[in-house]
């Protein structure tokens, strides 16, 4: 099939036009709002009110989809709505990791908001195009592509019954046909999913580019949350936006000159600290797992463990020496010279629908290390690659993934599920034959793996439902918070990083707080009100990231030669000053590091209100499995006896003597769990919640978020109980 | 005996900073280490010496995510 033919079949269903115009310090000023069902357009003014309290990114996305959507909308409704906005400072070229696109929807796994987000182009040359955000709701009633040409200032709707599914594929023909010459590929842009986000709960969405010195077209993946999943409910096969050239003056900031000066000063730290601090240039995360696991906070086995001896076959060394194509331009946005979006070339596939094919493959990066790998018991290094290229490709997120099947793993070795339920597949820990056959079948929507691809917390149900399982012992070992798989970290010697997971908005994700070190290592936050400290400030300082089109990425992996001068040499004071910087500088605003945090509690308090809206928001979803917070097993007791042991004596003033582990592991429990009740209570009383996790209206009215339809919100579920 | 982030740990004669890294197998590159109060580049990890009874914070920054 060639791509004349593809674009034969296309059948125009719906068309807009608009007026092309300017950036203005950052803002295009306007959302464009299309309805799949209707096949309408429509064009929304962005206020003052909206800029002031939302910023951009998550927080346009967590606006509109307020306003879209009611209290009862389920993810699958055609009124639930897939949102991406960069933020004002998404797009310029002057800094390294302002490419990144946010994407909000309700989420098919916590069915409450999600964001997620994603490297490559699409985010910036939305913007460039004209729109600060695009908003889709509605439901197709076959495949369509979604067109939006930033040259001509028209938005189409096409019929597209002839093109791919899977992302790699899709991509590219999409990227060929929409260009008008090799030199135009740089100008476009696709979203896209695969055929595994038709069949699971835990689908992703590929942000494209074009690397034009590889010749090829790359894929940056958001990947938590299933809005893969919503993305091919809505009947969308892909979003293409083709984008005026892209200049480093597009975003027409208020300040050209302050960007200019905080660019300079951290490519040159980059370029000379690098290669001493995190390696980002040249293995991007995947220096992380060595680290991990030398500090036992790898997941190994569904994270029983923190370590194992051979872990050391998926380190950064042996993708670096072995597979990485490095060409020292591994940026995903134009001007990040952290350059972390690393490539596998040219890699032979051994198994599913493309097996002896030769493909690209980006990545391998920390997170997949582990859920493509330990987290497994699977060391080899050839199966993260080929993971990787399928979760990318079929559009499944390689985290829930690897969650999730660690968790049927350890399910099929207790006896929960047996061969007869996984259909024959053999799925012990370190089985990677049979790992890779449930990704296949999750593409397929066949046999097991159509039931490993609704997450961890449908199969609990499931599984007690129908198997009779022992729901306590599913609790204990099922790594998820508010239906979202954990991301890939041990976080059993880390209360407040148990309380990062716990409390995160959108479920087990650490894009809010990464506290380990803070915690476990430095002993800074030993009490209650450390902990709640940081569990305030990191998140709200995390959060801007994602209203403002940034990577968190060049805050803390690279740090300024003279940064242990600082008081604070964990919040990287030169690059949180370079921040307020930029967005001044881009915005033409005067905020200081305090306007920052205050941005980000706005937007913080209203998705936790959200949350609320939605039935869940409260302390009850806070709560995490205890595998997360000590040891679920006998076996992983003894595993770290002495540790555990020493903490009997140290903490509890017990004498672990003539106790048997059973009962050892029954006493640190009822410890760590009281620890956790009271994390929340110290977490709630910083962030001015009541003791439920409730924003209080004193705080709503602080943060000037006491909008009617939110404070109705809080006063029935206080009113409710 | 010195103190190691708020712990004690054993001393040994002729203890460097960049040994110590060592013996409590501290890998991660972005350490901020403070010896009796006084912040230590990282060249000078291996030229200074621990004493017994000293306090020295090795403060690991955070990454990744």
């Amino acid at each position: 099939m060639n791509r004349l033919e593809m674009k034969t079949a296309h059948k125009l269903v719906g068309t807009f036009n608009y007026q092309l115009g300017q950036l203005e310090k950052g803002y295009a000023n306007r959302t464009l709002y299309i309805n799949l069902s209707t096949n309408g357009f429509a064009e929304k003014p962005v206020t003052e009110l909206m800029k002031q309290k939302f910023i951009g990114g998550r927080g346009f996305g967590l606006k509109l989809l307020w306003d879209g959507i009611q209290d009862h909308t389920q993810w699958n409704d055609p009124e639930n709505e897939l949102i991406i906005s960069p933020g004002p400072i998404g797009g310029i070229t002057q800094y390294p990791g302002a490419g990144k696109s946010y994407v909000v929807a309700l989420s098919p796994l916590t069915q409450s908001a999600m964001d997620s987000n994603a490297g490559g182009h699409f985010g910036p040359f939305l913007k460039f195009s004209g729109w600060d955000a695009l908003e889709i709701q509605g439901k197709a009633e076959r495949d369509v592509i979604v067109f939006i040409d930033g040259t001509k200032g028209t938005v189409t709707i096409e019929e597209a019954p002839l093109e791919a599914v899977n992302s790699h594929i899709l991509v590219e023909q999409l990227t060929d046909m929409y260009a008008e010459s090799e030199a135009d590929k740089v100008t476009i842009s696709v979203v896209a999913a695969g055929e595994a986000a038709e069949h699971t709960l835990i689908g992703l969405l590929n942000f494209s580019f074009y690397d034009s010195r590889r010749k090829a077209v790359r894929v940056k993946q958001a990947g938590r949350g299933g809005m893969g999943t919503v993305f091919r409910d809505k009947h969308i096969k892909a979003l293409v936006i083709k984008s005026p050239k892209v200049r480093g003056d597009l975003n027409n900031p208020a300040d050209m000159s302050a960007l200019k000066k905080a660019g300079q000063k951290i490519h040159e730290e980059i370029r000379t600290l690098d290669d001493s601090q995190c390696r980002m240039r040249k293995v991007g995360t995947a220096h992380l797992t060595q680290i991990m696991n030398d500090y036992d906070l790898l997941p190994v086995r569904n994270y029983k463990f923190g370590s194992d001896p051979e872990a050391t076959n998926i380190t950064d060394d042996v993708f670096l020496s072995k597979y990485l194509h490095l060409n020292g331009h591994d940026e995903c946005w134009y001007g990040c010279s952290l350059a972390c979006a690393k490539v596998v070339k040219s890699f032979q596939l051994k198994t599913g629908p493309y097996k002896g094919k030769e493909v690209l493959v980006d990545g391998p990066e920390y997170e997949t290390t582990s859920a493509a790998g330990s987290v497994l018991g699977i060391f080899d290094p050839e199966f993260v690659i080929e993971t990787n290229f399928y979760c990318d490709t079929y559009g499944v997120d390689a985290l829930s993934f690897g969650t999730a099947t660690a968790f049927v793993m350890e399910c099929y070795e207790n006896g929960v599920i047996n061969d007869r339920i996984t259909g024959g597949l053999k799925l012990n820990f370190g089985n990677a034959e049979a790992a890779l056959e449930l990704l296949h079948q999750m593409a397929k929507g066949e046999g097991f793996g159509k039931i490993a691809g609704l997450g961890i917390r449908r199969m609990k149900k499931l599984f007690v439902e129908q198997y009779d399982a022992n729901l306590d012992f599913l609790q204990d070992i099922g790594m998820e918070v508010k239906g979202l798989e954990f991301s890939e970290y041990v976080t059993k010697e880390s209360l407040a990083q148990q309380g990062g997971y716990g409390l995160a908005n959108k479920g087990a994700q650490h894009d809010e707080a990464w506290l380990i070190f803070m915690d476990m290592v430095n002993h800074e936050i030993p009490t209650f009100e450390d902990k709640a400290e940081a569990l305030f400030y990191y998140p709200m300082f995390r959060t801007w990231f994602s209203l403002n089109g940034l990577c968190k990425l060049p805050w803390n992996d690279i740090v300024p030669a003279d940064n242990h001068l600082t008081a604070e040499p964990a919040k990287v004071p030169e690059h949180v000053q370079n921040y307020v910087e930029i967005y001044n500088g881009v915005t033409g605003s005067n905020i200081d590091e305090k306007g920052l945090i205050s941005q980000s509690e706005v937007v913080y308090n209203f998705q936790r209100v959200f949350n609320v809206r939605m039935g869940f928001g409260t302390r009850e979803y806070d709560q995490v499995p205890y595998r997360a917070v000590g040891p679920v097993t006998v076996e992983e007791y003894e595993s770290r006896q002495d540790r555990y042991d020493a903490q009997m004596k140290d903490i509890l003033n017990l004498d672990p003597e003539g106790k048997t582990t059973a009962e050892k592991v029954q006493i640190l429990r009822n410890y760590r769990e009281e620890q956790y009740r009271k994390l929340c209570d110290a977490v709630y009383l910083r962030r001015g919640w009541d003791a439920n996790g409730i924003p209080t209206i004193k705080t709503l009215e602080r943060l000037g978020i006491d909008f009617p339809e939110v404070v109705a919100v809080v006063k029935k579920k206080m009113t409710q109980g | 005996m010195i103190k190691v982030n708020g712990k004690d740990y054993p001393w040994e004669e002729g203890l460097s900073i960049k040994q110590l890294l060592v013996n409590k197998g501290f890998t991660f590159p972005l350490l901020v280490v403070v010896l009796n109060g006084k912040a230590i580049a990282d060249n000078e990890y291996v030229g200074t010496v621990v004493n017994d009874g000293d306090d020295v914070k090795i403060i690991h920054l955070m990454s990744g995510g």
